[in-house]
Formats: C-alpha cells, sequence, structure tokens
C-alpha cells in the first residue's frame, strides 16, 4: 500500500515525510527566542495569528544546528500546539512504498529515535522521519 | 435579574432541544441508567435554578419529577409506561412555561395538579396533555458557537497584521496625506474592531458572582441560617464559554455549603462559632490558571457518614474503605448517589450535585480540590485553565527580548536611580532593600543567560508569588498590555519560568513570565508567613464601594454602590412637581424623586435608581464620575445637615457622603398595617369617588366587600343604608351640615372630624 510522502532536505540528507502529519509549509520570519529551554527549540514565531514552537531540526536530531539561514519549515501540529520544524529545502509530494528499516542499519544519534521506515525513490532508500519524535518532551514521553 | 431570566430560558430551551431524542430513547427502555440521568439532571437544574429566580411554578413541577426520578435512581420505583407518560408530560410542560415566560404570555396552570399527580404510584395514566401554542417570541440576543467567536478572533489578528503589514509597506515611500488619513483610518477601526471581538469572547467574572448575594440570601433565609458573603476579584477575566460552563457547578457549590456545611446559628453557637456563618468567593489567576475559591467555616464534610453509606449502598467493600486515605474519603462526595444529607429539601441533599459539579468542570479541563476541616469548615477550589484568559500584563525588556509579566503579579517597579533603594551582596546572593524592605534579587537577564542584557540591575519589578516577595531586575519596562494568553508548546514550559505565550500587536510572540516559577527556578526559599497575612487581607476586602457624583448643586458627593440600581438619564419632561412632591414617570409607574436643587432646563437629568430591596426612590444629579473605594476614615456630618452621613476624602479633596438611610426613611410607606375601612356606600358612588382617596392618603385600605379571610376594622356608611356587622364598629355620615345631637353621625364633610372619629375607632388615635 503506497502512502503520500513529502521529499525534504533535513541536515543535508534526503528524508521522506509523511503528509498526513503536515499542516502547511512555509517560510518563517522573524523567530523571538525562548531563554531557558533546550537547544532544540530555537524560539517561537508569529504564523497566521498563532504562535508557533519552531524547531532547531539538526539540534533534535542530535547534530550541528540548523542554520539560522533556513526559513523553510513544514508546520505540523502535536498535541493541540504547532510546531514549525526546519528544513534545508523542499522537494515535492509523491507517492511511495513504505519499507521497513532494513535490517542492520545502525542508524546514529537523533536519526534512530525518528526513523521508522524507508522510501525508496529512483533506487535511493530514504529515511521516513516521525515529525512527533523530533518535539522535545514529546519525544521523551513517547 | 432579566439577564438571568434570558439566560435560563435560552439554556433550558437548548437543553430541552438536546434532551429530546433522550426522552424518545428513554421511553423505548425506561430501564436506560444513563438516559434516566440525564433527565434527572435536566429537572434537578431547572429546580435549581428557579430556586433564585423565583418562579414557583417550574420549582414545583421539576421538584416533584426530580421525586420520582430519584426514587428509580434509588430502585423504589419502576419505571413503567404510565410513570414515564408521566414524566415526560411534566417535560413538556416546562417547556411550554419557559416559552410562555419569554413571549411574556400566560399560561392556565390548571392541568399542572393533574401532571403532578400523575407521577404518583398508584395514579391511572394519563391522556398526553394537548400540545398549548405559544408563540415563541423574538429574542434580542444570538447565541453564537464560540468556534465562530474562536474564527473570528483569529480572522481579527491575521488583519492586524496586515494592517501592521501595510503601514510599514507605505512608511518607506513617501506618502500622500490621503492615503496617511485613509491608513489611520483603517488603524483605528480595526484596533475598535479588535476590542469588540476580543470582548465578545471575554466576560468579567463579575458576571458570574454578581448573582451570587441575592442568591446566598435567599438560600439561607429559606433555611433559617444567618451567612455573611465576602467576594473577591470579581474583575478577573475569563472565556464567556467558560463562564457558562461555571455557573451550575458554583451555584451548586454555594447552596451546598450554606445548606450542609454552614449549620444554624444555634449550633454555631454551641460550637464557638460566630452566630453568622462566612462564606467567602474569591478569584484570581495563578501561573496559567484561574482559581475560583469557595470557603466557608461551617461544619465541613462528615466522611465517617460517607463512609458508612456508601458501604451501606456496597458502592465499597471494607477493604477498599480500610484503603482510603482521609482526601480519598473525602472526594467520595463527588459520587453519584452519594449525599451525607439524609433529608431531601428543596435546595440540595440529593448527592447528585457534586458529580455533576465535576463532570462540568472537567468538561472544560479544570478540576475540583477539596480541603475538609471537620468542624471547621470546607474550602473548595476549582482551577480551570487560563487558556483564553486575557489578562492585564506590564512588558518588561532584557538584553533584546521582551517579556510579559501578570500586573496581578507586580506590586510596584521601581528604579534604581533613587536612594530609596539598594543593591548589597549577601553572601553570593544579591539581595535589594527598598525602602527599608530587604527582599532576594534575581536578576532576570543572568537567570535566563540572555545576551545583551546589562550586568547591572536598572529597574526592580517587586514580584508578589504564591510563597513570597522577591525584586525582579529587568533592563527595562516598556509598557502595559491587555494580553490574551495560551498556554505554551510542553518543551517551552518545562523550563518552568513562563506561564504561556501571547501575540501582542506588534506581531512577535511574548512569552508570559510566571513569577512563582521564576523564585523556584532562581532557588529562593521562603518562610511560610502567609496564614495570617491571608486572613487580614481578607477583613480588608469589606471596604465599601461608592459612586462619586456631581450633584445638582455642585457640590461633589458619593453614594454607597451597593443601594444604587442603575444610573440612567431621563428626559426632563418625566419628571413633575405633583402631589406636593417630585415624582419620575417610568413607563407606568411612578416613584418619589429626590433633588438637592432645581433641576434646571435641562432636556435630560441623569438619575440615581436606588432601591433597598422594596422601596425604589431615584436622586436626579448632575453628572456620575467614577466608582471609588470609600475611606475608612468618615468624619460625621453635622446635624441638621439633611441627607448626608458624612464627609471623606477622595484624592484629597472633601466629599460628601450621602446618607442612603435618611433618604429612605423619608419615603417609607405612612403604616405597615392599614387597617380595612368597609365602605358602605348609597349606589351614588359618593363614597368610592370622594372618600376613598381622603381615607386612602390617611392610611386606610378601603373595601366596599370584606376579602374573603379577613375583617374589617371600620364600617362607614352613609345615613339610611347599610347593616351593622357584629363585631365591627359604624360611623355613619349624613349629608347635611351643622349639628345633630344624638344619633352619633358625622356630616360628610368634615374632615377632621371624620379622620379623628376613624381614628378612635380603630385604636389609631394618638
Amino acid at each position: 500500500m503506497s502512502e503520500l510522502f513529502l521529499i525534504a532536505h533535513i541536515a543535508g540528507r534526503g528524508v521522506a515525510i509523511e503528509t498526513q502529519q503536515i499542516d502547511s509549509v512555509v517560510d518563517i520570519t522573524e523567530v523571538v527566542a525562548v531563554p531557558g529551554a533546550e537547544a532544540s527549540v530555537r524560539g517561537l514565531v508569529a504564523l497566521r495569528s498563532r504562535v508557533v514552537t519552531v524547531i532547531d531540526t539538526g539540534r533534535a536530531l542530535g547534530i550541528e544546528s540548523t542554520p539560522d539561514s533556513a526559513r523553510r519549515a513544514v508546520i505540523t501540529r502535536i498535541d493541540g500546539h504547532h510546531y514549525a520544524i526546519l528544513v534545508d529545502s523542499l522537494e515535492d509530494v509523491a507517492s511511495f512504498e513504505r519499507l521497513p528499516l532494513s535490517a542492520g542499519l545502525a542508524l546514529d544519534r537523533g536519526w534512530g529515535a525518528a526513523g521508522t521506515g524507508l522510501v525508496e525513490r529512483d533506487g535511493e532508500p530514504m529515511l521516513v522521519i516521525d515529525l512527533a519524535r523530533l518535539i522535545p518532551v514529546a519525544a521523551l514521553a513517547a | 435579574m432579566d439577564d438571568l431570566l434570558q439566560e435560563f430560558i435560552a439554556e433550558t430551551r437548548e437543553t430541552l432541544d438536546a434532551l429530546s431524542g433522550e426522552i424518545v430513547a428513554w421511553e423505548a427502555d425506561p430501564t436506560d441508567r444513563s438516559r434516566l440521568d440525564s433527565i434527572f439532571r435536566f429537572v434537578h437544574t431547572v429546580k435549581g435554578s428557579c430556586g433564585f429566580l423565583d418562579l414557583p411554578r417550574l420549582a414545583r413541577l421539576s421538584h416533584a419529577a426530580e421525586d420520582v426520578l430519584a426514587a428509580v435512581r434509588d430502585g423504589n420505583r419502576v419505571p413503567d409506561t404510565a410513570l414515564v407518560n408521566a414524566v415526560l408530560g411534566v417535560v413538556d410542560r416546562i417547556g411550554e412555561i419557559v416559552e410562555a415566560i419569554e413571549a411574556g404570555a400566560s399560561l392556565d396552570d390548571s392541568s399542572e395538579d393533574l401532571l403532578i399527580a400523575a407521577l404518583a404510584e398508584d395514579a391511572s395514566p394519563i391522556a398526553p396533555a394537548q400540545v398549548t401554542s405559544v408563540q415563541r417570541a423574538t429574542s434580542r440576543s444570538v447565541r453564537l458557537n464560540v468556534d465562530l467567536l474562536d474564527r473570528m478572533m483569529s480572522g481579527m489578528s491575521e488583519m492586524v497584521l496586515a494592517r501592521n503589514d501595510l503601514a510599514r509597506r507605505l512608511r518607506d515611500t513617501s506618502l500622500d496625506p490621503r492615503v496617511e488619513a485613509a491608513l489611520e483610518r483603517l488603524s483605528l477601526t480595526v484596533a475598535e474592531m479588535r476590542d469588540t471581538v476580543t470582548r465578545t469572547r471575554m466576560q468579567k467574572i463579575e458576571a458570574l458572582f454578581s448573582a451570587l448575594p441575592r442568591m446566598v440570601r435567599d438560600t439561607a433565609a429559606e433555611l433559617g441560617k444567618a451567612v455573611t458573603l465576602t467576594i473577591d476579584g470579581a474583575d478577573v477575566e475569563l472565556d464567556r464559554e467558560m463562564i457558562e460552563l461555571m455557573r451550575d457547578p458554583l451555584v451548586h457549590i454555594i447552596r451546598n455549603a450554606i445548606d450542609h456545611g454552614i449549620e444554624t446559628p444555634g449550633e454555631r453557637k454551641r460550637a464557638g462559632k460566630r452566630e453568622s456563618g462566612r462564606l467567602i468567593v474569591s478569584a484570581r489567576q495563578s501561573g496559567n490558571q484561574i482559581l475560583i475559591e469557595i470557603a466557608d467555616d461551617g461544619a465541613g464534610i462528615d466522611t465517617a457518614r460517607l463512609v458508612a453509606k456508601a458501604r451501606e449502598r456496597s458502592l465499597l467493600t471494607d477493604a477498599e474503605v480500610a484503603a482510603l486515605s482521609e482526601s480519598q474519603r473525602t472526594d467520595l462526595i463527588f459520587h453519584a448517589g452519594l449525599s451525607t444529607r439524609d433529608a431531601v429539601t428543596a435546595i440540595s441533599g440529593r448527592g447528585v450535585g457534586m458529580d455533576v459539579v465535576r463532570a462540568n468542570i472537567e468538561q472544560i479541563g479544570g478540576r475540583v480540590v477539596l480541603s475538609n476541616q471537620r468542624g471547621k469548615g470546607l474550602t473548595i477550589v476549582i482551577h480551570v485553565p487560563l487558556t483564553l484568559s486575557i489578562i492585564s500584563t506590564i512588558v518588561v525588556g532584557v538584553g533584546g527580548q521582551r517579556f510579559a509579566i501578570a500586573r496581578q503579579a507586580v506590586d510596584e517597579i521601581v528604579t534604581l536611580r533613587g536612594e530609596s533603594v539598594r543593591i548589597d551582596m549577601v553572601g553570593d546572593a544579591p539581595v535589594a532593600t527598598v525602602r527599608g524592605r530587604r527582599l532576594p534579587l534575581v536578576m532576570l537577564g543572568q537567570l535566563l543567560d540572555i545576551a545583551g542584557s546589562r550586568p547591572e540591575p536598572a529597574t526592580l519589578a517587586i514580584v508578589a508569588s504564591r510563597d513570597g516577595d522577591y525584586a525582579l531586575a529587568v533592563d527595562e519596562v516598556l509598557d502595559t498590555e491587555e494580553l490574551v494568553v495560551k498556554p505554551a508548546a510542553p518543551a517551552v514550559m518545562a523550563t518552568g519560568v513562563y506561564a504561556g505565550q501571547t501575540l501582542p500587536d506588534s506581531g512577535l510572540p511574548m512569552l508570559l513570565l510566571d513569577g512563582a516559577g521564576i523564585a523556584a527556578v532562581a532557588g529562593l526559599r521562603f518562610h511560610r508567613v502567609a496564614a495570617t497575612e491571608v486572613e487580614a487581607e481578607v477583613e480588608q476586602e469589606v471596604r465599601q464601594q461608592a459612586l462619586l457624583f456631581d450633584d445638582l448643586d455642585g457640590q461633589r458627593r458619593v453614594l454607597a454602590l451597593a443601594v444604587i440600581d442603575r444610573v440612567e438619564p431621563v428626559p426632563a419632561d418625566a419628571i413633575r412637581m405633583t402631589a406636593g412632591r417630585l415624582r419620575l414617570a417610568i413607563g407606568d409607574s411612578i416613584i418619589p424623586l429626590h433633588t438637592v436643587a432645581p433641576i434646571g432646563d435641562l432636556a435630560e437629568v441623569p438619575v440615581l435608581r436606588l432601591t433597598d430591596g422594596e422601596v425604589e426612590i431615584a436622586y436626579a444629579i448632575a453628572e456620575p464620575i467614577e466608582i471609588v473605594t470609600l475611606p475608612a476614615e468618615i468624619a460625621p456630618a453635622a446635624a441638621g445637615s439633611g441627607a448626608i452621613a458624612g464627609v471623606i476624602v477622595i484624592g484629597g479633596e472633601q466629599v460628601e457622603l450621602v446618607d442612603a438611610h435618611a433618604l429612605f426613611a423619608d419615603e417609607q410607606a405612612p403604616a405597615p398595617v392599614q387597617p380595612i375601612c368597609l365602605l358602605q356606600g348609597d349606589g351614588s358612588g359618593w363614597m368610592e369617588t370622594f372618600l376613598k382617596p381622603a381615607l386612602e392618603a390617611s392610611g386606610y385600605r378601603c373595601v366596599s366587600r370584606v376579602p374573603a379571610g379577613e375583617t374589617a376594622t371600620v364600617a362607614l356608611a352613609m345615613e339610611g343604608t347599610g347593616a351593622a356587622l357584629p363585631g365591627v364598629p359604624m360611623l355613619r355620615l349624613r349629608r347635611e351640615p351643622g349639628a345633630r345631637i344624638g344619633d352619633g353621625s358625622i356630616y360628610r364633610y368634615d374632615r377632621a372630624a371624620l379622620i379623628a372619629a376613624l381614628a378612635i375607632q380603630t385604636g389609631r388615635a394618638a
């Protein structure tokens, strides 16, 4: 059974995100910092008169911080709160067959926690990531 | 009262609409417990509301239906078709009466006894009631779905952002003054709209509290108890929907407190308490919640009785009972069908209240916490989320960052330029001394590690947290703003220093600081001294509020707010000098008007409508100014200064305090008991036309036939007519003047002699 996925680039890697998890795709503007919050919370941003929490995806995955220049984000809603997940770039939406993670695949750091499967685009495997697992606290609860 | 009635009608109508499905389902399956419960709750709620809206017919019907349904719930009656039909008949009738109240139509009440009789166990089945058609009145209000208001609100914010964006872009170009003017107008309209739209969702909790004094008074009077109510924090604003949802639970809790909690004056005296029970209802904001506290100093919950009842009904096993903690025992009060009361009263005592209360509150994401002290009272705290509540905040800047702090939490703002503030280091902890008061100091910039914040404190906000006060150093205080605060994402709340997030006019998100959270994160330790302070605070709250106004003679005066029903402008031609005094015509009624100086040739005069609950009088003024709190000190008035109780100082000015008591004392009806005077005319109507008004002005009640159950004190007859009544003295009037000895008759126009003779006969001669 094939599902719709959005192909994005995070920390230089291609990933697939289930379109069901995505509210919208936006370019964010000025981010207001949240002092005291953990590093993966980049800050807050106003979006259509809502306050959205911006997630530094690089930090959330335990790799280097997503650069400040990154403006494109995927909006998702988890437990009643909206989050903007920063991405390097976006490609398009296509239908793929979800495959299980290959046996013996040793995913590093946050990739291991966020990855839930694989899709194959023109022979190139891409990690399917679950946005909910990128959210701090929510990730702890999961 | 009208508002409450409207609300009751709208609510009952809505519940009835929703209930119609349940009723049909219950009819199909009378054993269905959950349907039974919802119908039971409906009649219970109607009964509760009727109690304080004074709707005896509805109260009687709902009470009767509730009795039967309670019997079914307890398993004492079997819901057969006859019973179901009878209950449905009553529910339909409630609907009809509500429609009739709304339409202002009268509804024949002849069949109600039949409906109630049909509820009895041995009643013969009734024929389905014929449907009386009552026209639904056109409603002056529209009930809207809150979702719609939400959408309106978010559309509004979007509009503000668009306006800001437009203004920013236009500023970069050289601007045509006409465009500028148009933009200005747009900004004004948008700002106004925003206020309005915001208000549609927000209401002061006062809307909920304003009905309480009356309700407490009536309930207490009904039960023969004395209760003093103190209300605090009525200006906290809460989402309208939440206020509506809180209404029933609050009413239930307060009625319970008076009925079960507070003892009778006699019992209280024996227990060594003041005869008048104390009920404190307060609202306050704490972090991201609104807390509504209802505290009484009554007997508390008898947990042993509760547990025994639970055992009796086999709700709990002995082992379970043994495992219960004291607070779990107290919580048994929330169990459906459990009550410490054995006798059922019209007020409460079916144990239905508290389970409904909890269900309603949990539905809006709140919780109920009980703190029970056997013999000393019960405190119920309702926590409801702050979501969408508007709070008044102070915006502070630290480094490049802005934060909001709830104004409620900030005692004062002090700058360090003055001499009155000094900062010292005690060990490695900074301490601020503000006018001799030593407070721990928290540097917000350092606590949150904000780049670019000043290393030296510049401005201090004195923050009052639950545990104690401290000084919070910020770089600058920027503004005050009314903000809609929503909970932030868990990752943000996890820091412990924020109470929520908000989107102010700037279009940039802002965080609301949590005063208590900051103290905790900064590691401040406070000693518990709260208990005595709280007591003192409560005592202070009894200060009276009063309306400050300019009187007609140019003097500035105040009058206690409690006696003012409303302030309204009336056309000057509604005021006339009639029958020896000034009177004001309002609709069909005439009320006496008090003035201190001539009204002059104004077209409209503002009047204060005053009431002591029974008598209404009006007081014409020049202009209302504002509501003030009366100071404790009042200089008494010199003798002979009229309706003035004393002089107080407001804003450095001497202001006269109007003596409400004197105003009403002047207006009281002459005699509370009016002797009945039976007029036995000769058929010419002279007595009714000439004599009756004169006698009624002297305090008699004139009748031409003695009403059933009453006796005449004196009878008056024209000579040649009238039969003497046994035991009633009779005075005869004659048509000709001049003395006539022997028959004791009085000339009919000899007013003085007539009044004197009546006074002697009725024992009113002084």
